[in-house]
């Protein structure tokens, strides 16, 4: 697997993983993402050492919840970025995280693959409006993501008024929306 | 599953997708997320921004041993984690059900005027998330507090003088809003309702007006 690799060659990925434990499956997939997890755990504040702790914990997490993951509800990487956030909640602010009841998709239900094909097209593209945002708003973006950055703190960091932030970051999932459809 | 009407804000949806909702408000969402299908396909929508910022964060160095020590966690813990289920005929969603350690009938509760009862959950500081009872046909105390509060309503409803807040639906309240809700006849009314400020309830006045703010 190569860093190219297009998100619907992760779902077929994670049906590896999910059907025949599939180790060699899972170092591609931990090649990619483990990197990525932990550079999104330095980047919300986590040492060095505790970032590689929590992003083992997390691709762990990946594994034990491989058959929860639905593909026609998020891509892979947007799954694996719920569980990473988890995680960070989890280890590094030392909180429970509240999480809405899994609505899994079984071995007798599996979801129709022109949703899965749909939805994985629809994250690339995502991600790729989100790429073409002006710096500005992708900057605010990131920050909300990153790191336990409230509305209120990214004013603090940016010196903007609280109600031009809300109505940056709503302009910015707009865009998003908008270049998305 | 009645209709639902009111549903969380996107803010509310940002801040819980990027982690930042404090664990009381948190667990308001998580449990109206676990009852309605339309918030839960745009906190997804979320997530998937979240997704591709992780995917354009870069990449940290990983140490030489870290994914031989990555499968040695995953052969020492349990294989497969079960999906986390609402109980049927439960009252309480799953991620609720966890917190109380059970359902309804499981719940401890502390009396605090009026007939209405409260039972405060315990969460992170910074914010607090109590289950309040309120008997048919009663006034939801009035309370003061200074800062945001979401009121989740999980059976019965509440009225206000400007709407009807039923099963599932999730009343964001902000500074503007000076309202008396009271439950409806017929069936008590059970609530999750967080704060970000510590919430005193005023038995002995007749009324305050509650101030709130939007978060």
């Amino acid at each position: 697997m190569v860093a190219d690799t297009g998100e619907s060659d992760w779902v077929a990925v994670m049906r590896r993983i999910r059907d025949d434990r599939d180790q060699e499956a899972f170092a591609d997939l931990f090649r990619y993402y483990a990197p990525r997890v932990k550079a999104y755990l330095m980047r919300g504040g986590a040492n060095e050492s505790l970032a590689e702790e929590c992003m083992q914990e997390a691709m762990a997490t990946v594994w034990r919840k491989v058959e929860l993951f639905d593909p026609s509800r998020a891509s892979v990487t947007t799954w694996i970025f719920t569980i990473a956030r988890n995680r960070r909640i989890d280890v590094i602010r030392k909180e429970r995280r509240p999480e809405p009841e899994d609505l899994p998709w079984g071995p007798e239900a599996e979801p129709d693959q022109e949703d899965v094909v749909a939805l994985q097209q629809e994250s690339e593209r995502l991600a790729e409006a989100l790429g073409s945002l002006p710096e500005k708003q992708r900057l605010l973006i990131e920050q909300a993501y990153f790191g336990d950055l409230s509305h209120s703190e990214i004013a603090a960091k940016t010196g903007l008024p609280l109600g031009t932030i809300k109505s940056r970051i709503r302009l910015a999932l707009d865009r998003l929306r908008h270049a998305m459809k | 599953m009645s209709k639902i009407n009111h549903h969380l804000t996107d803010e509310m949806l940002l801040s819980y997708s990027a982690g930042s909702l404090a664990e009381a408000f948190s667990l308001v969402v998580a449990t109206h997320v676990s009852m309605c299908d339309e918030c839960r396909a745009r906190l997804d929508a979320f997530d998937a921004v979240g997704g591709s910022v992780l995917n354009d964060c870069g990449e940290a160095v990983v140490g030489a041993d870290s994914l031989d020590a990555t499968l040695a966690r995953i052969t020492a813990g349990e294989d497969r984690l079960p999906a986390r289920k609402t109980k049927a005929d439960a009252v309480f969603p799953a991620p609720l059900a966890e917190y109380v350690d059970g359902d309804l009938d499981a719940v401890k509760w502390t009396r605090v005027g009026g007939g209405v009862r409260q039972a405060i959950l315990p969460t992170s500081k910074g914010a607090t998330v109590r289950l309040l009872h309120i008997p048919a046909g009663t006034a939801v105390p009035d309370h003061g507090h200074n800062g945001a509060e979401m009121t989740l309503v999980l059976k019965g409803a509440f009225r206000d003088e400007f709407d009807r807040f039923g099963p599932g639906d999730v009343e964001v309240a902000n500074e503007d809003l000076h309202h008396t809700p009271v439950a409806e006849e017929g069936e008590d009314c059970i609530c999750l309702a967080a704060t970000d400020a510590p919430l005193r309830f005023n038995a002995i006045l007749p009324r305050i007006a509650q101030r709130f703010v939007r978060i």
